[in-house]
């Protein structure tokens, strides 16, 4: 379908339209891939136009935010993807991107001239699924279609997972199929998807009632009645047992509600402003598909998840970590729903002692916000916790996140990440040395743990200036070097290449590698931030970012989940290193310029792979994709492999565990019954 | 002067143009995305970016003449600047952007004010390299020749 745009987009005749009706891809894949850029600058604008154009995409062009929301709203399957400034008049991109995120569900890339690693931190947060530098280059627009592919997979995988769920949603399929001009044009996909997923579902359902416990989609009609039900009872009554008698949905169960009636309740608090508070959690809901909360939540959710799941920390004591996390910040509502999440991704298993400190610190600390930005209220014990944990987690909260993250549907990603919050911040502050022995251990790193700890305090930040909490514990430091570093790293993965800095960083790799790495603006942005961080984060985090190594393999998904720390510490490193390069485009430039974009990215993914912290979810996961083509970058990898046969040994525990951990992420129903709502 | 010998003055004139620091990588990118479809790309957008600068020099200095100065004012007008620039890889424009950042951070009107000068020197500079290239492209094209590829190996 073609968007008939007022802009005066030049949508190229050659849209391969079958690619948007359910195929992941056709022959002609990704051209065709309809792409809507916003932006007020009309020379990035026209530039970026031609780019997309030569890239044969779709191409839309927009100036202002609310046309292109109008446009969205007036052509609901009409895009595939957005690209928005950060920066404009009328709108300002991040809300866009929420908007988008809550009525769309498309991926939606940020850019903007602006590096600063706060600014990057907010697009993850928010829920971008990257964040490009301009000046922007061909190849970085080139892979974009990944981060398309990758929603559709997420959310296949969850109209396949959620069995008796799903039959729910689907009945409610007649009734979306006629209001397909309406708001719920936004579910056909979803289900298109059932339909023809039904089959399978069928027979999975079967099994998965053993397995796994089925995962609710919550399509915009289900929210709506979740919506309409919560109105009739009034906020403050409504419970997820009448609601969910209100809502009367076949297969949808108290657990369901309550971990989504949890996520909405943070989302309305951070519409009510209190996003700039600490204790704000509601930040964390952005909507109910998961943008914003696959990435943020994700994070945080796994960190408690990946607790859980080894069931090492018992879901009791998760619970009461999450109660009492969230009981501080906000309505204990969100409490229930991470430790479902958590639940059910983890496959992996985490070293016993790592959760037993967790805790140990878990339940001695308060909770932290675990999403979006609700670890603002990170104390520094939280973030020894949460340091903890996500190093520990970092394992796991990789493969959580990237599995949660990626899962636009979740409604847990917001509960998850809240958790997650909680755990990291608990076990950072008082695990600071352990995060080190632990280190090795991170596979997690992929980002999850530190991905997620940096959710939790750096989303807030990012969102409601959570994070500012967390930065100020020196044990929060270490964490949220993690956080930040990682964050920045996902960021800059996007656009730049963080894993470059990561192997630059810790002096493993040599110099040689940073300029190899700093192809692309976007690393300088990564750099920066890590040097920032590096001066920040106390020694302890450097170790263990050296220790980090990722195991390629290990990350599909999973990319964003590698927290590694000792990632984010080489970053640090890589990015003082870099710092004598700086910009200027005639050097590095130049240099970069043959690297091109495609390099970057790919040299992302690799990076992303090892290290897998860098990106939180969303921009790991882009980056993830693309893995396989930095084959120059992957060399740096290899070196810090070598480096750290821990850290291969760890991955591969982890790769066990992620592997499983992807593939379920099933948050209902788990230990939301011990948490009260 | 015959083409080839045009030609040459082109290559000459564009690569001391990054010598110089006046242009950079993104340029060649816009110049990457010139082709039979799209002969007058580069030109069309950097006459694009001339008129928006004009726009956005004189908003910065008149907002810099304010009795109180909108410090965020300028700079979202200096972000803006800097975005576009580095766009079509307008080097030193795109650095005198940044210096200027710094100054509207310390909220330092005289420090802006020189930035705003300087700003506005080197874009002016870049400004009549470009449409000087630009004419010597004209006028290989009005002698019927086409404008090389550039490889810059350097």
């Amino acid at each position: 379908m073609h968007l008939s745009n007022g802009m005066g987009s030049m949508s190229t005749a050659s849209s391969s339209g079958a690619w948007k009706s359910g195929d992941v891809v056709t022959d002609q894949f990704p051209a065709g891939l309809r792409v809507l850029v916003v932006d007020d600058d009309p020379t990035c604008l026209m530039i970026l136009e031609r780019m997309l154009r030569t890239c044969l995409y779709e191409v839309t062009k927009c100036n202002r935010a609310e046309i292109a929301l109008s446009l969205l709203r007036e052509n609901k399957n009409g895009f595939d993807i957005v690209i928005s400034d950060v920066h404009m008049p009328d709108m300002d991109g991040f809300k866009l991107l929420e908007h988008v995120g809550l009525e769309m569900d498309l991926p939606v890339i940020m850019m903007s001239a602006d590096d600063g690693k706060s600014v990057v931190m907010k697009g993850v947060t928010h829920g971008a699924c990257d964040y490009l530098i301009k000046p922007v280059r061909i190849e970085a627009l080139k892979n974009i279609w990944q981060h398309v592919v990758r929603k559709k997979k997420n959310e296949w995988k969850d109209v396949e997972q959620s069995g008796s769920v799903e039959e729910g949603d689907r009945q409610q399929k007649p009734s979306e199929d006629a209001d397909y001009s309406s708001s719920a044009n936004e579910g056909t996909w979803k289900n298109s998807k059932r339909r023809k997923d039904e089959e399978e579902e069928t027979d999975e359902r079967d099994d998965s009632s053993t397995l796994k416990k089925p995962r609710v989609v919550w399509s915009v009609e289900l929210h709506q009645q979740f919506v309409g039900a919560v109105n009739q009872l009034g906020i403050d009554k409504a419970v997820p047992k009448k609601i969910l008698e209100l809502m009367n949905v076949p297969g949808l169960t108290r657990e369901n509600v309550a971990s989504h009636l949890q996520k909405y309740r943070l989302y309305l608090r951070r519409l009510s402003g209190v996003s700039q508070h600490p204790n704000n959690l509601s930040n964390s809901f952005m909507s109910p598909q998961e943008a914003s909360f696959g990435a943020m939540s994700s994070l945080s959710g796994l960190d408690l998840q990946t607790l859980a799941v080894t069931g090492q920390l018992p879901a009791q004591s998760l619970a009461t970590l999450q109660a009492a996390g969230l009981g501080r910040s906000t309505t204990k509502s969100g409490v229930p729903m991470p430790l479902v999440d958590q639940r059910n991704l983890f496959s992996f298993e985490n070293p016993k002692s790592r959760f037993a400190e967790g805790q140990h610190h878990l339940s001695s600390s308060k909770p932290m916000n675990l999403l979006h930005g609700i670890p603002t209220t990170m104390e520094a014990k939280q973030l020894a916790n949460l340091h903890q944990s996500a190093q520990s987690l970092g394992a796991v909260n990789m493969q959580v996140n990237a599995h949660g993250v990626q899962n636009s549907s979740l409604l847990m990603p917001v509960a998850q990440s809240q958790p997650r919050g909680q755990i990291l911040n608990e076990t950072s502050g008082n695990h600071v040395p352990r995060l080190s022995s632990s280190m090795g251990h991170p596979i997690m790193s992929n980002g999850m743990s530190s991905g997620v700890s940096g959710r939790n305090g750096m989303v807030d930040s990012g969102r409601g200036g959570g994070y500012n909490p967390m930065q100020q514990n020196s044990s929060m430091l270490n964490y949220p070097l993690n956080n930040s570093s990682q964050l920045p790293c996902n960021s800059f993965t996007l656009g730049s290449t963080p894993v470059m800095s990561s192997l630059t960083s810790k002096g493993a790799f040599p110099e040689d590698v940073n300029s190899d790495v700093k192809i692309s603006s976007g690393f300088m942005p990564s750099y920066d931030m890590f040097n920032e961080l590096q001066q920040h984060k106390s020694n302890d985090w450097d170790l263990q970012n050296v220790g980090l190594t990722f195991d390629p393999s290990q990350h599909t998904n999973s990319m964003h989940n590698s927290l590694d720390p000792s990632v984010l510490v080489h970053q640090g490193f890589s990015s003082s290193q870099r710092g004598g390069q700086s910009r200027s485009p005639t050097t590095v430039g130049k240099a970069l310029f043959s690297m091109g974009e495609g390099n970057h990215l790919g040299n992302v993914q690799n990076t992303g792979q090892h290290l897998n912290g860098f990106v939180v979810d969303n921009t790991v996961r882009i980056k993830a994709e693309s893995a396989p083509d930095a084959t120059s970058q992957t060399s740096f990898f290899h070196e810090q492999y070598g480096q750290d046969d821990l850290m291969s040994a760890l991955l591969k525990q982890q790769q066990d565990g992620i592997g499983p951990a992807e593939n379920e992420f099933d948050f209902d129903g788990y230990s939301l019954d011990n948490i009260p709502v | 002067m015959e083409v080839g010998q045009m030609q040459r003055q082109w290559v000459d004139y564009t690569k001391s143009l990054f010598l110089e620091g006046f242009l950079d990588g993104q340029f060649l990118q816009l110049q990457q995305l010139q082709d039979e479809s799209n002969p007058d790309f580069v030109v069309e957008v950097v006459s694009l970016f001339f008129e928006d600068s004009e726009k956005l020099l004189n908003d910065l200095t008149r907002a810099l003449e304010q009795p109180t100065v909108d410090f965020k004012r300028v700079d979202a007008h200096v972000h803006q600047f800097k975005g576009s620039s580095s766009s079509i890889g307008a080097q030193r424009v795109k650095n005198a952007c940044i210096a200027f950042r710094n100054f509207c951070e310390e909220k330092n009107t005289e420090g802006c004010v020189r930035c705003v000068q300087q700003v506005k020197h080197e874009y002016y500079l870049v400004k009549s390299k470009l449409e000087t290239l630009f004419a010597m492209e004209q006028q290989i094209m009005a002698a019927g020749g086409s404008i090389p590829m550039l490889e810059l190996n350097f």
